[in-house]
């Protein structure tokens, strides 16, 4: 290990402490050996396993194994949570892969005992159980788990880990590879998906199941019962003869998924897959292997820092004014009523509870909107994830109007009408008229300037950006834009609102495009401009998967449609002509009239459209896939130090914030700058590294 | 005019009674009770839990953990379908008595059929007297003796009342109530209505409480002896005659004959009657005397009638104060048979079902049994008194 205090702690491990006491069972059964995992904190805190815990677990056991008459062992946890799994804050001090080796040896060496006793064990799980806290009870003979049991997962494989403390070794075996690769991959990759008690128990990996008010008395009863034969649990071997082929099965799906892109759910295949065969032993050290390979690779690194953004930075926001200055929004209004403006109204309504008027030119229009509203709170409902009365609250509060009147109480007013100057300031110049010398106005624009937009004002003051993605009520990022004269407390209201409304807020000077719209049309206009000069359309498309984006350019291009991407790119174009060229054959398709490149239809398999390619009109320059990455990655490092030069956001862990939660850039790359860095993309175009070595990727 | 209708006692079950700062210290009042009624609903799986009309929990310091009408929370706590309504009862000592009587009342009036009744006190967490403001009017207008607040000293004066009972006599019912629970303990019949609780200390993790921590089997009369008389100096009350301060809940299901035949449900014993009674605060003790007066003649039985007495010890003067009015010899076997709070402890607003449990256990023991009471001595001066027969007598209505 690195440094460590003189109990093995890691420096500021919060040591989770195994505690012991001999309890004599019900039915006369016998007497066991319970432990409570606990770190004396409460539940905010849960209880993780660093060195100085598993030693702690390890003595724990040292004294069962020394006590005679035990007849069971139990295990369980502090109110509320089991166990959450190893202290990672320990993997960045670790600088060497005998560490990396040494840190999955000691998980393995204390849990494993659990299923080496000569009584048998059970785990009570009581409440979260993620990560290594989910391993310890595969380790057991048996498992109860509570029904108000929060969070149970491996999540290993969505930080860029595999279960390594004996989980992908004995989850297979327990329950058969299909089953296992659901929790390990399957529910890992898809947003760090939580199993639920009752999928728990269907899938055959808990024994019992109770409710919380008197679980641990029932667990104990069912342990006593089990003990004295009078419950028996029999477990059938998974099916091998299928193993291979569920494995072939899984590979296939996973290529065509991450073309390749992230070594750890290869590793958990792997490690699956090799459990068909490999005895205990065989599948630990493999696990131990296969753990230290990814602690000394960047992809865990760069996970860990963006885990590390996503939990901490995007909830408190860098250069956000002090909270105390925000004003209270008793009203909202929103000017528009279109499908942004509706998904506004409905968010805003949903979070801070207050009234919200929609208002538009023509009243069909507003009749849409609110129909949009009432279908999406019938849904909702229909759905069970709404109670009635709540729709009703929350249809009651959303309104439409034609007149702009029903503003002159609203304390915030967010536009979201067509992304003209000319519109917006229009509309700013109604608003003023109506509503209170401190109303905060909000524009949702994506790529205009503020300080323009608010240039004749009055008021300028109490204007700000508010830029959001689609779909609203989905995308988690929300940048905060203040003009030359926003003041301070229409900034923190801004930033307050965004709170409520559960978004992470990330502040943005006023330049065209801010930042994600900045950077993803950057990418596309260097797509284009390898298009135009002859690159084959396929393989511009296919160039950048290893950015591990959700969706590729054209596909996003023919999500958001060739005129809205044209006209957002001839903001950025007036604005810096050089790095961002107006594509002619852009013009092309959008002058055709076309919905991309791309025949409609064909989701999952697009169709390139012949009369599309026949409007093109290329170069003779064809670059392969290698070529058109490095340029891309090229221009995105010059583009982001560009950006970090002028202050457009303060740090590079801004700019990486943004990608991830705005432009769905992977964990596992860290967001935009370790990429560039890990790739040499940055070096080779500005000459220096966003950040240093060790901190979104391996020390040197 | 609805018809009155028999109500009987199905079935009860407690918590094992903890000695205040002992095992229960760190445990929430609301998380007893929940654990006792839903080992009470898991006995009895014949119950339709939406058909339960009320929840009556009792607790005597109703706040915190032991306040917001204790029977609704505990209802919600215990899973019980939100259509079930709950209320919080206080008479004191008497709070799982009078839970007990309250539904009963209703279910006689043929207002509800089934019922939770409850009670609960951790006076770990909520010591005697926490909180209280008594009216100053009490002492200024003599209402009341101020001793009589303070129940080791209504002991005292329950002594000066009845010169026979000397602290010698109190001192061998102590050591008689230790001995009967041990017995009974050996032989299994009190443990049987037990719901084990886990309990978690911080220090030293989650354990299970399966036994009452209070009793001293060991208890001699030359123990007993030396002990201090914190009450008044050279007295005769102690804590090794008196219940100490108790932690611990009940619980009870109480249905209307009727609804019991037809849920087919074992009732272990049904209600003849039932009388609380006031005395003078300052000797609240000699309570059980009036309301047992009372409920046996609305009863139309005797003293003479009653072969078990379940007799609450909140001090063993009380006890004897009552045995003296009946002329009952202080050894008698029809009381307390299997000892009493002297021994498992005293946990207020609950004790009152603990008293049911025993005499149900006592009447199953004693078939030939078929008059039983459960009595007890209430703060500022009341006595309750329940009388029930025995559903296991070849004569039982």
């Amino acid at each position: 290990m690195t440094e460590t205090t003189t109990d093995g702690a890691l420096p500021g491990e919060v040591v989770t402490h195994a505690r012991v006491r001999f309890i004599d069972l019900p039915l006369s059964a016998g007497t066991m050996a319970l432990i409570t995992l606990d770190n004396d904190r409460d539940h905010t805190r849960p209880s993780t396993f660093g060195p100085a815990g598993l030693a702690s677990l390890d003595a724990a056991l040292d004294q069962i194994v020394a006590t005679p008459g035990v007849i069971a062992v139990g295990v369980t946890g502090k109110p509320f949570i089991f166990a959450v799994g190893a202290d990672l804050s320990g993997i960045s001090h670790v600088r060497a892969r005998e560490q990396a080796i040494e840190i999955a040896q000691l998980g393995h060496n204390v849990f494993r005992r659990f299923g080496e006793l000569d009584v048998p064990t059970f785990a009570f799980v009581n409440g979260a159980a993620i990560g290594g806290g989910f391993e310890l009870p595969l380790h057991c003979t048996y498992r109860t788990v509570s029904s108000g049991a929060a969070a149970l997962s491996l999540p290993e494989v969505f930080l860029g880990l595999v279960p390594g403390w004996g989980g992908a070794w004995l989850l297979p075996n327990l329950i058969g590879p299909a089953d296992a690769m659901q929790v390990i991959l399957t529910n890992a990759m898809t947003m760090n998906r939580q199993l639920k008690p009752t999928e728990g128990r269907k899938l055959g990996i808990f024994d019992a199941m109770f409710e919380p008010a008197d679980f641990l008395e029932q667990s104990l009863h069912w342990a006593a019962r089990v003990l004295t034969g009078e419950i028996v649990i029999t477990r059938k071997d998974p099916d091998r003869g299928l193993w291979d082929t569920v494995i072939g099965f899984a590979r296939s799906t996973l290529d065509a998924r991450t073309h390749g892109a992230f070594k750890s759910p290869y590793a958990a295949l792997d490690l699956i897959a090799a459990a068909k065969t490999s005895t205990r032993d065989e599948g630990f050290a493999a696990e131990d292997e296969a753990l230290a390979d990814l602690v000394m690779g960047d992809e865990l690194r760069a996970s860990l820092y963006a885990f590390d953004l996503v939990q901490k930075r995007a909830k408190s926001p860098v250069g956000a004014p002090d909270r105390s200055l925000a004003r209270p929004v008793t009203k909202v209004g929103v000017v528009g009523a279109g499908l942004m403006a509706s998904q506004l109204a409905l968010l805003f309504a949903k979070r801070l509870q207050v009234p919200v008027v929609m208002t538009d030119l023509d009243q069909n229009r507003i009749d849409k909107g609110l129909e949009f509203v009432r279908g999406e709170l019938t849904q909702q409902v229909d759905k069970g994830r709404m109670k009635p009365d709540m729709a009703n609250r929350l249809g009651a509060l959303i309104s439409g109007s034609t007149s702009k009147d029903g503003f002159a109480d609203a304390s915030f007013v967010i536009e979201a009408v067509f992304e003209n100057m000319a519109v917006k300031q229009q509309v700013f110049a109604e608003l003023e008229a109506i509503v209170s010398d401190t109303c905060v106005i909000a524009s949702n624009t994506s790529s205009l300037s503020l300080t323009e937009m608010s240039s004749a004002m009055s008021h300028p003051e109490r204007v700000v950006g508010f830029h959001f993605f689609n779909p609203v009520a989905v995308m988690p990022l929300l940048e905060i834009i203040p003009s030359a004269s926003t003041d301070g407390a229409t900034l923190a209201t801004a930033f307050a609102v965004g709170r409520t409304l559960k978004k992470s807020t990330v502040l943005v000077q006023d330049t065209p495009g801010f930042v994600v719209n900045r950077l993803l049309n950057l990418v596309m206009a260097e797509v284009f401009r390898a298009v135009d000069e002859g690159t084959d359309l396929a393989v511009a498309d296919r160039a950048l998967r290893p950015l591990g984006m959700p969706m590729s350019p054209f596909t996003l291009m023919q999500l958001v449609g060739p005129a809205v991407a044209f006209h957002v790119m001839e903001v950025l174009n007036d604005a810096f002509p050089d790095r961002y060229p107006l594509s002619d054959n852009l013009r092309r398709i959008v002058e055709a009239g076309k919905p991309g490149i791309f025949l409609p239809g064909g989701k999952g398999n697009p169709k390139l459209d012949p009369e599309v390619l026949a409007l093109l009109e290329q170069g003779d320059t064809a670059l392969d896939e290698a070529q058109v990455l490095e340029r891309v990655a090229a221009a995105l490092a010059r583009e982001a130090r560009i950006m970090l030069d002028d202050g457009v956001v303060s740090e590079p862990q801004d700019l990486d914030l943004c990608m991830i939660l705005g432009a769905g850039m992977p964990f596992a790359l860290g967001g935009l700058t370790p990429y560039l860095d890990r790739s040499g993309a940055s070096v080779r175009a500005t000459g220096k590294r966003f950040l240093g070595p060790g901190i979104a990727s391996l020390p040197e | 005019m609805p018809e009155v209708r028999d109500v009987v006692f199905v079935d009860g079950v407690r918590t094992p009674f903890g000695k205040a700062g002992g095992v229960y210290r760190e445990s929430r009042a609301d998380d007893l009770v929940v654990k006792a009624m839903r080992e009470l609903l898991r006995r009895n799986p014949n119950v339709p839990p939406a058909r339960i009309d009320e929840v009556a929990v009792a607790a005597t310091t109703q706040t915190g953990d032991q306040g917001m009408t204790i029977g609704r929370s505990a209802a919600l706590l215990a899973g019980l379908p939100s259509s079930v309504p709950g209320y919080a009862i206080d008479r004191m000592c008497a709070g799982a008595m009078t839970a007990v009587t309250t539904v009963s009342s209703a279910i006689m009036a043929g207002q509800i059929d089934l019922a939770l009744a409850g009670g609960v006190e951790n006076m770990s967490r909520h010591p005697m007297g926490e909180g209280v403001d008594p009216n100053p009017r009490f002492l200024a207008e003599r209402l009341v003796d101020p001793e009589a607040l303070l129940m080791g000293k209504t002991a005292e004066n329950l002594h000066d009342r009845f010169p026979l009972i000397t602290k010698d006599r109190a001192d061998a019912f102590a050591v008689g109530s230790q001995a009967k629970t041990a017995r009974a303990y050996a032989e299994g019949r009190i443990q049987v209505d037990l719901v084990p609780v886990a309990v978690s200390d911080g220090e030293q993790g989650w354990g299970l409480v399966t036994v009452d921590e209070v009793p001293r089997a060991d208890t001699t009369l030359a123990g007993l002896a030396g002990l201090k008389t914190p009450f008044r100096p050279h007295g005769r009350v102690t804590a090794g005659n008196s219940s100490g301060l108790t932690d611990g809940a009940t619980a009870a299901l109480l249905a209307g004959a009727d609804t019991a035949t037809e849920l087919g449900l074992t009732a272990k014993m049904r209600m003849v009657g039932f009388a609380f009674a006031g005395v003078e605060p300052e000797v609240m003790g000699v309570g059980p005397v009036p309301s047992t007066e009372k409920a046996l003649r609305r009863a139309g039985l005797s003293i003479t009638d009653i072969d078990l007495f379940e007799i609450n010890e909140a001090f063993a003067v009380q006890v004897l104060a009552f045995l003296d009015h009946y002329n009952i010899d202080d050894e008698d076997p029809r009381v307390n048979p299997m000892g009493g709070a002297i021994a498992v402890g005293h946990p207020l607003a609950s004790s009152g079902i603990r008293l049911m449990n025993y005499l149900a256990r006592d009447f199953e023991h004693d078939p030939s049994a078929r008059y039983g009471i459960t009595t007890m001595c209430i703060g500022l001066g009341m006595g309750g008194t329940v009388i029930w027969e025995n559903l296991n007598h070849g004569s039982a209505a």
